[in-house]
């Protein structure tokens, strides 16, 4: 039998990223307090996954009229590894970091 | 063609510039930091078109090119000493990730104590690493040997890095005449970077994933050491090319000087073979038949070239510009494994230059005289044998 060796020199994988859903690495669940939440996108910015994503105007309350009209974020779990940079990150501490529950049997 | 003159460490930049890279990224580190200083002039002024990143570290600068480089495009860096030793993580992800980036080092002594002169060590322990390693002897070299390592690591069935190294001051700061090629020449020997694999958007691809056990990463490790193999032949061809191209002539991985009727060869890297070679012609008007092997390539090892030399003489003398404490220097004990099984004659490891220690033609006078004697039967009284002690009459001159 001849040996059988790699097609590509080097591993490739070929399939994205997103394809590998990190949530499950969790430990600590960020929750956005939207009524503390002023829009500003510097979690977005922060998130090194990304599992930051914007949302439309009205899916969440604004805090002030004058932010309704603008975008609104929201967090997507499939991916988000628990790392609390955005709660950290935020400025109105509208982000609490809050201990997993264990999954019951 | 312009005749410049140049020193190692310019002739480097010049190296570089003519190969096109459209990355660099370095740290100073003395005696290195007039290659990345020359370039970031290069750049500056506009006479090379190429992004110069300044990093925090070798670490980085070496993160910096595997990163650039897995996007399809050439890059260069250059360190010396502890800039290497700090890069040893990168190196292996470097050969492991396939891209062969081209990269200088000027060998300096590794402290304590401090030490910014000539010793090989830095890159010995990088020998490991799956790069291509080639020592050069002038500076004509330097910068040759920077255009060929492109061509030769490139090569779809290689896809290694290579390290070029030239030895601290004697040629880093030391000015010779060079022959600069012209650029078209040079665009025409080593062509367009064509990687098989590179990262571009719109088309996710992940570069060096984890892998389980019954994956295939011992498949992998073997196509490494199979490309280090063939890169011997690809060596071989690629001087012959240079030589039809640019008119100069070097030998594939070991030059020979005067070893066909030779009692004695002695094996070196680097600078420490021109030294060697007017003292054997000096030591030949008095009708002793000595020779000289400079090995050019450490990795790959020219294990084939080391069995052949051992067929002409009666003795090797392997002279190392290092030592791997515990036993014996890298040269010697890699040329003795070549040879064990191959070959009866006797050989002998000396040791010398370290810390940038001068290598007087005197003392190579006395290390020859050593070498004819065993030749002529006599014992190898030392296995490894220390050169140049302070306080040792035996190697005083």
């Amino acid at each position: 039998m001849p040996i059988i060796l790699p097609e590509d020199p080097t591993p490739i994988a070929r399939v994205p990223s997103t394809e590998n859903k990190t949530g499950g690495w969790r430990t600590f669940r960020p929750v956005i307090n939207y009524e503390k939440c002023i829009r500003c996108y510097i979690c977005w910015k922060f998130c090194p996954e990304p599992a930051i994503f914007f949302a439309p105007p009205d899916k969440y309350p604004a805090p002030k009229e004058a932010l309704a009209k603008f975008d609104t974020i929201e967090i997507n779990y499939d991916y988000c590894k628990g790392c609390g940079i955005c709660a950290n990150e935020c400025p109105t501490k509208a982000i609490d970091m809050v201990l997993e529950e264990l999954e019951e049997d | 063609m312009v005749k410049m003159i140049l020193t190692g460490n310019e002739s480097a930049a010049w190296g570089a510039r003519l190969s096109r890279p459209k990355v660099v990224a370095a740290y100073p580190i003395t005696p290195q930091t007039s290659i990345i200083e020359t370039i970031a002039e290069f750049i500056a002024n506009g006479e090379m078109d190429a992004r110069y990143i300044r990093v925090e570290s070798e670490h980085s600068a070496m993160a910096a090119c595997i990163a650039a480089q897995n996007t399809g495009v050439r890059t260069f860096t250059a360190t010396s000493a502890h800039g290497l030793t700090l890069m040893h993580e990168l190196l292996i992800w470097a050969s492991g990730a396939r891209l062969p980036i081209v990269m200088s080092v000027v060998n300096r002594a590794m402290a304590p104590p401090w030490s910014v002169w000539t010793d090989q060590m830095d890159s010995m322990a990088q020998r490991d690493t799956g790069w291509l390693q080639i020592y050069v002897e002038n500076n004509q070299e330097v910068l040759d040997s920077i255009i060929m390592s492109y061509k030769i690591g490139e090569k779809h069935h290689i896809l290694l890095p290579t390290m070029v190294m030239e030895d601290a001051f004697i040629l880093s700061h030391t000015a010779e005449a060079v022959d600069v090629p012209d650029q078209k020449l040079v665009d025409d020997f080593i062509g367009d970077y064509d990687p098989p694999f590179k990262l571009e958007p719109g088309n996710p691809e992940g570069y060096g994933s984890l892998i389980m056990p019954e994956d295939p990463y011992m498949e992998y490790r073997y196509m490494i050491a199979q490309a280090m193999d063939d890169a011997r032949n690809e060596i071989r061809k690629t001087v012959e090319e240079f030589a039809e191209t640019f008119g100069r002539e070097y030998a594939p991985l070991v030059e020979e000087y005067k070893t066909e009727d030779a009692d004695a060869i002695m094996v070196v890297l680097g600078t420490i073979g021109s030294t060697a070679k007017d003292v054997i012609d000096s030591m030949r008007e008095k009708g002793k038949k000595i020779g000289l092997a400079r090995v050019r390539y450490f990795r790959p090892f020219p294990y084939e070239e080391i069995r052949a030399l051992a067929k002409k003489a009666d003795m090797l003398g392997i002279v190392d510009r290092s030592y791997t404490f515990g036993y014996g220097a890298n040269l010697y004990t890699e040329s003795k494994a070549a040879l064990y099984g191959h070959s009866q004659v006797p050989v002998k490891n000396y040791v010398m230059g370290l810390g940038g220690r001068d290598i007087k033609p005197e003392l190579l006078v006395k290390v020859f005289e050593d070498m004819l004697k065993i030749a002529r039967g006599g014992q190898v009284d030392k296995e490894i044998e220390w050169v140049g002690l302070q306080g040792d009459e035996r190697w005083s001159i």
